[in-house]
């Protein structure tokens, strides 16, 4: 069973004369312990692809299923649910809750289901932020936390809930060169210790050869 | 929600505007309430002191009691009107009054009554009277003489009795035949005959409504009397309902404008916050989950606002002039409490729709 399959997926904004099509007639498979780095120029229909296969946007035709979960037809309740359990986000600002220490902050993805308390989370939490170099910095809340550090804990939320597919944003565009790569190279140390599917968006062509594989996005049409 | 709480104790000063404001309007209630429960209290103490159901006044009174003159035989017919169970007679005298060796004069009502109640024991002897406690500030002491009107009738103060004041006077609750006495020495021209009272205070057979036995007895008696039930007999006097709606009606603009600051509040924390809400719906919040998360800060916020408001009344009260008639009560401070976290919690509501239309995905793509 593959970790994404988009079929057919189209996504268009606005009617007649103002339509705009983001996503057009995009198909995409991605097995479960796969990396595909997803690139394109701006404006390209990365961005909304990445949502889609999140459950953030619905598609204007076309299936998508993530681990083995069909979204066409989920309500908005069903998404938010799919969202919690199924998929991991790491964000192009990162943004952390900022008056949570980074350990709170992984444990807000518990908490949205009411699991913040549970010895089996905190466990969890404390396993990824060791796993993450941050054991020192726990209980440091994000503005005292390096850019490289915030990064990492972002990484670490996204994986808190034991997603079947990680979605990331383009995660060094804040980032320099040697930043860059340490954080792509983790990103893809930690999805591929868990089998974790991932899908990275980014624009910077240097990083493509931490993914598996590399799909390129022009005029929301896919190239393999 | 566990996080709306970390919010408030990582971030104070985020929440110390709307908690100072909360505080500030928590005092003006708590004032407004002490003085609107003050006035009322002591205005009609000596009417809610009665033990009885229903008041019955003479028609011509207008519900006056000072105007009210019930005779004997208007007493016998309501005596004998069908559901009574007992009646008592009350008389009322406004007086200046004096404690032996004080200079200070205080106002009195004298009242002349013939069964005990909750609050006033049987009547004591002829010369003497239970004092209303309020008047201990003007020197009234047990075992005291005091001189009552211009002809300085002498009173013996047997003991004290509390929360029986009339419009604010303090009680001195005499025996009749002692009030009649001081009536006609000090105000002869409202002097009574014996057995007259000005109010008949009635009590209810069992399973008799107030307001039924009031119409049976002004049936009765073919119009002669007005008989009142006994929130009416205390609505009756002068400027009671008044103060009461008008009071009333500070207080619940007070609660308005407090929803309204912990909307306006909200809705500005709201907009500030909508990339976090929008990041954290992405990761699987729901909207109700965020509501929820509101609805705490709210309560929190408007928690301590009031206990903050009732620590800083409780301070200015002892600043206020004793003559300033304001009286705390567990109740009123109760309802300001529950008010304010009402008030507080259907302002931060207001947010609700601006929180449902955050778009989870305005997380991607940018800086949120």
């Amino acid at each position: 069973m593959p970790a994404l399959e988009m079929r057919d997926v189209r996504k268009v904004y606005g009617t007649g004369d103002s339509e705009v099509v983001a996503l057009d007639h995009a198909t995409l498979r991605v097995e479960p312990d796969e990396i595909v780095a997803l690139v394109g120029p701006s404006g390209s229909g990365k961005t909304t692809l990445l949502s889609i296969a999140g459950g953030l946007l619905t598609p204007t035709s076309g299936a998508v299923v993530v681990g083995g979960v069909e979204l066409a037809g989920a309500n908005q309740k069903e998404l938010t649910r799919f969202r919690r359990e199924r998929v991991g986000f790491v964000f192009q600002a990162v943004n952390l809750v900022p008056f949570l220490t980074a350990r709170e902050n992984l444990l807000v993805v518990s908490e949205m289901s009411g699991r913040s308390r549970n010895g089996d989370s905190r466990r969890r939490a404390d396993q990824l932020i060791d796993e993450l170099g941050l054991t020192p910095r726990r209980n440091r809340l994000p503005g005292s936390l390096s850019g490289g550090e915030r990064q990492r804990v972002a990484i670490g939320r996204a994986l808190m809930n034991e997603p079947a597919l990680v979605l990331v944003d383009e995660p060094t565009s804040a980032l320099d060169t040697h930043l860059g790569e340490q954080v792509m190279e983790l990103i893809r140390s930690e999805v591929k210790r868990r089998a974790t599917a991932a899908v990275i968006v980014t624009h910077d062509t240097r990083m493509t050869h931490y993914a598996d594989r590399t799909v390129e996005i022009i005029d929301g049409r896919l190239h393999a | 929600m566990l996080i709306a709480l970390r919010e408030l104790r990582r971030r104070p000063r985020r929440f110390a505007m709307a908690t100072g404001a909360l505080t500030l309007l928590t005092v003006l209630l708590l004032l407004l309430g002490g003085l609107l429960d003050g006035l009322y209290l002591g205005s009609t103490g000596a009417i809610r002191s009665q033990d009885a159901d229903v008041f019955v006044y003479t028609r011509e009174a207008r519900s006056s009691f000072l105007r009210s003159r019930i005779t004997p035989e208007v007493r016998d017919r309501v005596e004998h009107v069908d559901g009574v169970a007992d009646s008592g007679g009350v008389g009322l005298t406004l007086l200046g009054a004096r404690a032996l060796g004080s200079a200070k004069i205080a106002d009195v009502a004298v009242l002349g009554y013939e069964r005990a109640n909750s609050r006033v024991p049987s009547p004591p002897g002829p010369g003497e009277a239970w004092a209303d406690q309020r008047l201990r500030a003007d020197g009234v002491k047990v075992g005291r003489r005091i001189e009552v009107g211009p002809a300085r009738t002498p009173l013996m103060v047997k003991g004290y009795v509390s929360d029986t004041s009339f419009l604010l006077q303090g009680a001195l609750w005499v025996e009749p035949a002692t009030w009649r006495a001081l009536q006609r020495e000090n105000r002869p021209d409202a002097a009574v005959a014996d057995g007259v009272f000005q109010v008949l205070t009635v009590k209810a057979l069992g399973g008799i409504e107030a307001k039924e036995l009031a119409d049976r007895i002004d049936t009765a008696t073919a119009g002669a009397t007005k008989s009142l039930t006994r929130s009416e007999a205390v609505l009756s006097l002068p400027g009671t309902r008044q103060q009461n709606s008008t009071f009333q009606g500070i207080i619940y603009v007070t609660f308005f404008v407090t929803a309204l600051v912990i909307a306006l509040f909200f809705a500005l924390l709201t907009l500030e916050r909508a990339g976090l809400y929008g990041v954290l719906k992405a990761v699987g919040a729901s909207s109700r989950h965020l509501a929820a998360g509101l609805v705490t800060q709210a309560v929190a916020v408007a928690a301590i606002g009031s206990a903050a408001g009732a620590a800083l009344t409780a301070a200015l009260a002892r600043g206020i002039p004793a003559e300033v008639p304001l009286q705390f009560t567990t109740g009123r401070s109760a309802s300001v409490a529950v008010g304010i976290v009402a008030a507080a919690v259907l302002g931060a509501a207001v947010s609700f729709h601006r929180l449902l239309r955050i778009d989870p995905a305005s997380a991607i793509g940018g800086a949120a």
